[in-house]
């Protein structure tokens, strides 16, 4: 179109020329088409080259337009289906093979009457432990963990309602809840940092002290971390016994202080008091001074008071701790039970001791996702004073301090993945060392909660 | 008496003028508070530069900053979910809870990019909201600090002057920045890069740089041996110009790759801090730019 334009403007602008000039020889007429084929030319040349020049332009253009569909309106997309109200649910899976020397039912010697959680024996499947979450309302939050056991059957590990709403640093819970008391004793299973608990809490409270009843912790308003808490509760968790009564049958209290140094470390210490009844709790197999086989069935009635210190000290370079990190704990506890004992559930009188166990490790990240880590646990079983008529029945004191190594490895391909080969070598048993292997993963699928400290 | 009263108004109307306590999640919204609000607000920051946002622990110190703060900025979109909500829970502040006026999230003003079309973990660590390092683009701050202005107005009214004033004076020079930025940065147009981690989204766009392979076989995941030859081999067939890295990143799968593909390995700030120069917001894009630019040469 630019073109015949601009075409018709230059014939037009000759056709003039001539007009003006009629007295024009055969000469001047030459001149004349020459000049208009140079015209002609120019004009086509210059014509292609706009063309070319639009071309580009409009080119330019559309990227320009495609870069800058970009920032400045922000678009709040709206969760609108319902199943953006359905709770975060996460499922771990985990499983284990063990290789022991000894029997895992020989309880560490002079701890017959605590708990002996024990380990499995060759292939296992570990706990499947389902997780669901979510806010009730803007009150309340619900947490539920159900533990799938291998054989069958499911439990309920935790299954808690928590105040999202109270403010000034107040946190009140209720429901069932791992007892905040200690430093391990909330961390669940998968998140553990050795396929198995230290003997403190393997010993004291068979891995883990769930309570039903009701927490509260206030967090002071200080720079440094101070928390306080307590709690009252049903008591059916190991050392107590489930038992139809009214009130309470246990009691919480603990108290945390933690902070930084520099960007590169943190800590934490903490103090915890757990006091509970056992009614008739049952040991079986302990070994008496008879040396009756296979041990006898002693029964305690009584009060159990467990008190403790726990610390922990982490360390990353630059605070990173996603490539390297060292973290080093130890919890020390020591638990007074005194009351009735009935020997072979037949001889009763009474009876006190006071037995204490400890433990330090340390884990260190030293490459991204690998791991290695060592652990030492050391219990007493402590002097027990017997009555009377036990005393020729009942061992007081084993003259043996049980204790264990262990050294792990583990390798986390992502976040939530985690393979991990752990060799120990148990000496709780006095005369019968073992040497365990484990191999483990775990394997956390869906919603993955954040991890405490 | 008198002078006993007037001692006791003083401190009185000290304790009113107390600043706002600002627990800010990243260094760069630290830097941008602290323009918007001066001396109004005492700042708190969560993580540091050489840290990875991703991957920060619900330590206790974080826990007791929570607890006295007015107000939280954070990025959002996913990016603090493997610590901020044990904070929020722990630190039971309802000032500071998810959806209150005190609880800014940065990635709620901006348009996210590489949102997810489906979501599955077998593509690594990819966040639903979209890709949530949102600070490499200049041009993100501005809707940013307009949002995060209002909001230190909502809650401290009584300087509501002083913050809009602090945001013109922002807005100003930060457009006049972005201008020198983009003129300074014209020779980055086009120019192939490759990326260690799925982090560069928006000063790819921004800069117009072209990302044409990433050292991490999926996000979040650590780079590996056989997947970096697999980078390699593909470079080696479609050059790239350099490898840019985070300064928390670790310096090794860059530099393996830039010293067999002879590409140039660049460390980018990221936020406020992650280098000498990045003392403030300015100093994050001037180095950043003079970084790419020597990463040319």
């Amino acid at each position: 179109m630019f073109k015949k334009t601009y075409l018709s403007a230059g014939i037009a602008a000759l056709l003039c020329h001539p007009l003006a000039s009629q007295a024009a020889s055969d000469a001047d007429l030459q001149a004349i088409r020459e000049q208009i084929n140079q015209l002609k030319q120019s004009y086509e040349q210059r014509i292609t080259q706009l063309e070319q020049r639009l071309q580009q332009a409009e080119a330019h253009a559309a990227t320009q337009s495609q870069q800058t569909v970009q920032p400045v309106t922000a678009v709040q997309s709206a969760a609108s289906s319902e199943g953006a109200f359905n709770p975060a649910i996460s499922l771990i899976l985990g499983g284990t093979y063990s290789n022991l020397t000894q029997a895992p039912t020989i309880p560490a010697t002079g701890f017959a009457m605590t708990a002996n959680p024990g380990h499995p024996q060759g292939f296992n499947l570990g706990e499947s432990e389902l997780g669901i979450s979510a806010s009730i309302d803007p009150d309340y939050r619900g947490v539920a963990t159900l533990a799938l056991a291998p054989a069958g059957g499911v439990t309920v590990e935790n299954a808690f309602v928590q105040s999202a709403a109270l403010g000034h640093g107040l946190n009140f819970k209720f429901g069932r809840y791992f007892s905040g008391l200690g430093y391990l004793n909330e961390v669940h299973a998968h998140a553990w940092d050795f396929v198995d608990q230290p003997l403190v809490y393997a010993s004291l409270w068979n891995n883990q002290l769930g309570e039903d009843g009701v927490q509260l912790k206030w967090l002071a308003p200080t720079d440094t971390y101070i928390e306080l808490g307590g709690e009252l509760g049903r008591g059916r968790g190991f050392p107590g016994s489930d038992r139809a009564k009214n009130g309470t049958g246990s009691g919480v209290l603990f108290a945390h202080i933690g902070d930084d140094i520099g960007i590169e470390q943190s800590w934490r210490v903490g103090a915890s008091l757990h006091t509970t009844r056992a009614e008739n709790r049952v040991s079986t197999g302990v070994p008496d001074l008879a040396g009756t086989v296979g041990g006898v069935s002693n029964s305690f009635s009584g009060h159990s008071r467990t008190a403790g210190l726990d610390f922990v000290w982490k360390y990353a370079p630059n605070g990173n701790t996603a490539n390297r990190y060292i973290k080093v704990q130890g919890e020390y506890f020591q638990r007074r039970e005194s009351g009735q004992l009935t020997y072979n559930l037949a001889t009763a009188d009474s009876y006190a001791n006071t037995q204490s166990v400890w433990y330090l490790q340390s884990v260190v990240q030293f490459m991204p996702n690998w791991r290695t880590g060592i652990r030492y646990d050391q219990l007493d079983p402590g002097i027990a004073a017997v009555g009377a008529l036990n005393a020729g029945n009942v061992i007081s004191n084993y003259g043996f301090m049980p204790s264990r190594a262990t050294w792990m490895l583990d390798y986390s391909p992502s976040e939530f993945s985690r393979l991990r080969l752990q060799l120990a070598r148990d000496n709780t048993r006095q005369g019968l060392p073992d040497n365990q292997l484990f191999l483990q993963y775990i394997m956390s699928l869906g919603a993955h909660g954040a991890h405490q400290y | 008496m008198n002078k006993f009263i007037l001692l006791a108004f003083l401190l009185i109307s000290t304790s009113a003028h107390a600043a706002l306590n600002v627990f800010a999640c990243e260094p760069e919204w630290a830097a941008l508070t602290q323009l918007l609000a001066g001396d109004k607000a005492s700042i708190y920051t969560a993580t540091g530069a050489l840290q990875d946002p991703h991957r920060v622990e619900a330590r206790p110190s974080l826990i007791a900053k929570a607890r006295r703060a007015n107000l939280l900025v954070c990025t959002g979109a996913e990016l603090e979910m493997g610590w901020l909500p044990v904070i929020l829970r722990e630190s039971a502040n309802s000032a500071i809870e998810v959806g209150s006026t005190g609880n800014f999230e940065a990635a709620h003003f901006v348009a996210m990019r590489e949102v997810p079309t489906h979501l599955d973990r077998g593509d690594g660590d990819v966040h639903a909201a979209g890709n949530p390092h949102i600070q490499t683009d200049p041009r993100n701050f501005l809707p940013i600090a307009d949002a995060l202005s209002k909001r230190l107005s909502q809650l401290d009214p009584a300087n509501t002057t002083y913050y809009q004033q602090q945001l013109l004076n922002f807005n100003v020079q930060w457009k006049a920045a972005i201008v020198r930025w983009e003129k300074q940065a014209a020779p980055l147009k086009g120019i192939t890069i490759v990326a260690q981690h799925r982090g560069f989204p928006y000063l790819n766009n921004w800069l117009g740089l072209k990302q044409v392979a990433e050292l991490e076989a999926k996000p979040g995941m650590e780079p590996s041996a056989s997947y970096l030859s697999q980078v390699l081999s593909q470079l080696q067939q479609h050059p790239a110009k350099m490898v840019l890295r985070a300064a928390y990143q670790d310096g090794r799968p860059s530099d393996w790759i830039a010293e067999r593909a002879r590409i140039t390995a660049v460390m980018l700030p990221y936020t406020v801090g992650g280098s000498d120069k990045a003392k403030d917001l300015y100093g994050l894009f001037d180095d950043t730019i003079a970084r790419l630019l020597a990463g040319l040469k």
